[in-house]
């Protein structure tokens, strides 16, 4: 019995929309008030689906607080109450919502491999959020 | 097609425990819901049907019939209970949200006159939910 799990996480950070190829005026145009050169920040909301056989004898797809204590460590520590602009991840890359979907997509597909992950989605506020999957037709389908 | 979700809630009791395993390796998979004196949470059912839209009607489905379906199969035998002690399906698993969930799939779906039933998501809590499409 195939079956998902997604749990819910909350990180709070600031950030800059910015890109040193656009001249200022255009950073202006592109990314408006996300430009201010002080940065603002977001409380975003990190939700993780994994899915897999649900184990015979535990009754779980994983243990829950594997997941947990994987996320909290690994992403929590890593992005909460933090400049995204100066993690290693946005060197190259500016630190959109989208981008940081991406990048946690990725954390988690490394870092914890034992289970398939379905889905990445993060909110950015509550108007407005990311998925990221590399199981897209799967999503969509869902 | 359309797709068409309806909640409700229900508030149950439940715990993790395996007789099979000791009580150390109990504590150390299931953590504080191994306590077999149980707890509990609100519960949050979605039942999402997929169907075509009745030409007449606009309905892909009569809503008030699946919410009554919903309430006979699912809140009259979960609320209010305990899930490992009083409702049949859990004397054999435990009641983890993914088998509430393949569970509520099960009692549900030859039930939904005229749409498939297309998912079932049970949430926990808020921050956790599990979802199950009928797959093997």
């Amino acid at each position: 019995m195939k079956a998902y799990l997604s749990r819910r996480y909350r990180l709070s950070a600031s950030h800059r929309l910015h890109n040193e190829a656009y001249s200022s005026a255009e950073n202006r145009a592109v990314y408006g008030k996300c430009n201010n050169p002080h940065g603002h920040g977001h409380n975003y909301v990190v939700e993780i689906t994994v899915s897999g056989p649900v184990d015979p004898l535990t009754g779980m797809v994983c243990n829950l607080a594997e997941l947990d204590g994987f996320v909290r460590r690994v992403i929590g520590e890593r992005f909460d109450h933090k400049n995204l602009n100066q993690d290693s991840a946005f060197e190259q890359k500016v630190p959109t919502t989208e981008n940081l979907c991406i990048e946690i997509y990725k954390i988690v597909k490394i870092g914890f491999a034992h289970v398939m992950l379905e889905c990445v989605r993060v909110e950015e506020t509550s108007n407005n959020f990311f998925e990221y999957s590399e199981m897209a037709p799967r999503l969509l389908e869902r | 097609m359309v797709l068409l979700t309806r909640k409700v809630e229900f508030s149950a009791a439940h715990y993790y425990y395996l007789d099979a395993w000791t009580p150390e390796e109990n504590l150390r998979v299931f953590g504080k819901c191994a306590n077999r004196n149980g707890h509990g949470h609100n519960y949050t059912l979605e039942v999402t049907v997929e169907g075509k839209v009745d030409p007449v009607s606009g309905f892909v489905v009569d809503l008030k019939a699946l919410r009554d379906t919903m309430e006979r199969e699912v809140v009259q035998v979960y609320d209010h209970r305990h899930l490992n002690l009083e409702v049949p399906e859990f004397r054999s698993m435990l009641p983890t949200t993914e088998n509430i969930a393949i569970a509520i799939w099960r009692r549900l779906e030859a039930k939904i006159d005229g749409a498939k039933l297309h998912r079932v998501r049970v949430y926990e809590m808020p921050d956790l939910f599990a979802d199950y499409y009928g797959e093997a």
